[in-house]
This record gives C-alpha cells, structure tokens and sequence, in this order.
C-alpha cells in the first residue's frame, strides 16, 4: 500500500502534480481553500497509486511525501 | 512504513515565496537533493557548501538553502564566486542565476568565469523573461514571444535572436561541462539532477567551470496556468533552445 500525504498548508493548487501521475489518482478540491487561497491536491483515489512519486518530483513547493508499506 | 519520497534536509522549513507552478521550485529542489546525496556519500563536509544567489525572482534563495549563502549584486554572482573558491579551495560553490541575471547584465562575469575556467558550478534558469519586475523581454525572450516591452511579439530584426548560452559557453577553451535540461517531466527532471550532480561531482574533482541551463516556466508573466505553461514550453522553448550535453570534457577522456 502507498500513502501520499499532500500538505495543504503548503500546497498552491498549481496541478502539476495532478498532470504528472499516470493513474490519475489526484484532483484539485472543488470545496476546500487552504489561509493562502488556493484550492489544494487531493488524493482522490488513492486505491490507483503505484508509489512512482512523479507527482512529488514534479511540486514545485516540495509538499508531498510518499511511503509504502 | 518506509519512505518513498520526502522533503531533503538541505531545504529550510521556509515556504518558497514563488507563484503558484513556477519551475524554480522544482529546479531548487534538485539542487539541494544533489548537495544532500553527495554529503551523505561523503564526498562532501556538510559546512563547506557556499550558494550564491541573484537578483531576479530567486533573489531568496538564500532563504532556502540550508547550506552558507551569498547575494551578489544583479549579475555578478560569477564573480562572487570566483572570489569564494579561490580563498577557499576545497568549498563547493555554486551560482543560481535566471535568465536576465546571467544572459543580460552579468554576461560578461559568466563569460569570463568560464574563459578563466572557475572551478563553480552554475545553475541557469532560462524562463525566458525578466520575471521579477514584471515580465520584460530578456534576450532569452523568443521571437515573437510577447512581453511587456515587447507587447506585438518580440521581432528579430530589431532586437537580434534569443540568444543561447550553453552553445556560446561550450565553445569557450574554459568550460568542462555544458548541459540544457528541462523539468517538464518525469524523465526530465531526473536527467535533470543527474546533470546538476554531476557538474558538482566535477567541481569536487578540481575541474573546470560547468553550467547546468534549466528551461523553466514563468507562469504569471508569460500569462498562462502553470499547466499550459508547461506545455508552452515543450512546443516553443524546447524546439528553440535544445536540451542536451553541449561540452562534457570528462566524458571525452573516457
Ligand atoms: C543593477 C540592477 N539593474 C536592474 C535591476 C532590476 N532587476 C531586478 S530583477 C531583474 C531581472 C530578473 O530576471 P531574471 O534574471 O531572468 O530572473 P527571473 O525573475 O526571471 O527568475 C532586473 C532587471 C536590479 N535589481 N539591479
Ligand atoms: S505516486 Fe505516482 S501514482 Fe501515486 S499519486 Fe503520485 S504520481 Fe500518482
Ligand atoms: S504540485 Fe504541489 S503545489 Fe501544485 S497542486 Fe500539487 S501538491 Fe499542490
Ligand atoms: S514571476 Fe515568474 S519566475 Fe517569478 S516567481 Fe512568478 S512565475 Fe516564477
Ligand atoms: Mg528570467
């Protein structure tokens, strides 16, 4: 199992990491807004991740970290 | 639980102060990654790392480096860094300049630095674009690529093609190692910190002077989201100002 932890705090709701995964595991929240006003990435489905981590090399603000099990 | 992926030490805590997309984020933190790994493989004192910054929209990079840094005045951080590794021989030093810094005003100190064959290491972030004052035309800037000071595109017979650094600084006796990259993909990105570890690893051996030229985007002044920014410069940038090797003299030895 992967776990794709995204920190909202940090995260600019910029979708490079939505365009980078190949499973298309993570979206844009429709309803949250993080203090700094961005709509941040969500694990939409997580069940679809391969652990390939191209959508942390691709955040440009560093805010995602992946672990597997 | 092991870990795939997290943020490297050689990153402060300090969130990037950059607009939302913008490569110079991703092209920091594969510096930093380099610097890390050849620490831990003990190639490398963790206290004898000096960055120097420019002035241009990473002009705080010095924020986020956890390692020491300098900020040279617009252009001369070349200079600056020569000054730093001849007192100091055995520091790693590496520059970080965009575009307009290092192809505009500081052309002469990067020209020159190489000519001398200065044992740095420079990351060059071509966006383009003066990105920090507002998104003018840099000579970077390509033809018909509309800026604020070039609001019809930018035309050639007025201001000269774009002009290409790694092909000019290849052909200076200095260099030893020239590379273009990009950090549009997966793929890419990690050629590209291959690239930046390797003109490190260089320095490391007392080699000459080695530029590492990353394509970058500059979603806010070239007025697209960071995706279509991305795109953009897959099918404008790259076909202009292509990636590859242009000098490795170690590889040649081989
Ligand atoms: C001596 C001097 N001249 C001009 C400026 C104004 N200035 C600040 S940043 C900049 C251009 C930065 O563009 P670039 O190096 O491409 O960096 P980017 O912001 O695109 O990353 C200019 C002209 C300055 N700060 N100092
Ligand atoms: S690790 Fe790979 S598959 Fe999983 S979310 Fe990131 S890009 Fe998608
Ligand atoms: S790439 Fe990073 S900053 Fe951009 S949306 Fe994804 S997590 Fe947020
Ligand atoms: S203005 Fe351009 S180069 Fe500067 S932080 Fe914003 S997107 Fe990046
Ligand atoms: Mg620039």
């Amino acid at each position: 199992m992967v776990k794709v932890t995204i920190n909202e705090i940090v995260c600019k709701g910029c979708g490079l990491c939505v365009r980078a995964c190949p499973k298309s595991v993570l979206a844009l929240s429709k309803t949250k807004l993080n203090a700094k006003g961005y709509h941040p990435a969500e694990v939409a489905v997580p069940e679809a991740c391969i652990g390939c981590a191209s959508c942390a090399r691709t955040c440009p603000d560093v805010a995602i970290r992946i672990e597997k099990e | 639980m092991s870990v795939v992926f997290e943020k490297t030490q050689l990153l402060t805590d300090k969130q990037f102060h950059y607009c939302p997309g913008c490569n110079h984020g991703i092209i920091h933190r594969l510096v930093a990654e380099s610097i890390d790994e050849l620490v831990k493989e003990g190639k490398l004192e963790a206290g004898n790392i000096v960055g120097v910054a420019p002035v241009g929209c990473s002009v705080f990079a010095y924020d986020y480096f956890n390692c020491d840094m300098f900020e040279a005045a617009h252009g001369r951080a070349p200079a600056v860094a020569t000054g730093i590794k001849r007192a100091k021989p055995d520091t790693l030093v590496f520059t970080y300049q965009g575009d307009g810094d290092l192809a505009s005003i500081g052309t002469a100190e990067v020209v020159h630095a190489a000519h001398r064959g200065e044992k740095i290491v420079t990351i060059f972030v071509n966006n383009a674009i003066y990105g920090m004052t507002g998104g003018q035309m840099a000579p970077t800037t390509l033809v018909g690529q509309k800026t604020t000071t070039s609001p019809y595109g930018r035309d050639e017979a007025w201001c000269g093609a774009p002009i290409k650094m790694s092909e000019m600084l290849s052909e200076v006796p200095g260099s030893y190692y020239i590379e273009r990259c990009a950090v549009n993909n997966n793929a890419n990105i990690l050629k590209t910190k291959r690239a930046i570890k390797k003109a490190m690893q260089y320095q490391l051996e007392g080699k000459g002077f080695c530029m590492i030229e990353v394509l970058s985007t500059c979603p806010t002044n070239w007025g697209l989201n960071p995706v279509e920014a991305m795109k953009w410069l897959e099918e404008n940038m790259i076909p202009y100002y292509p990636l590859g090797v242009y000098k490795d003299k170690g590889a040649e030895q081989k």
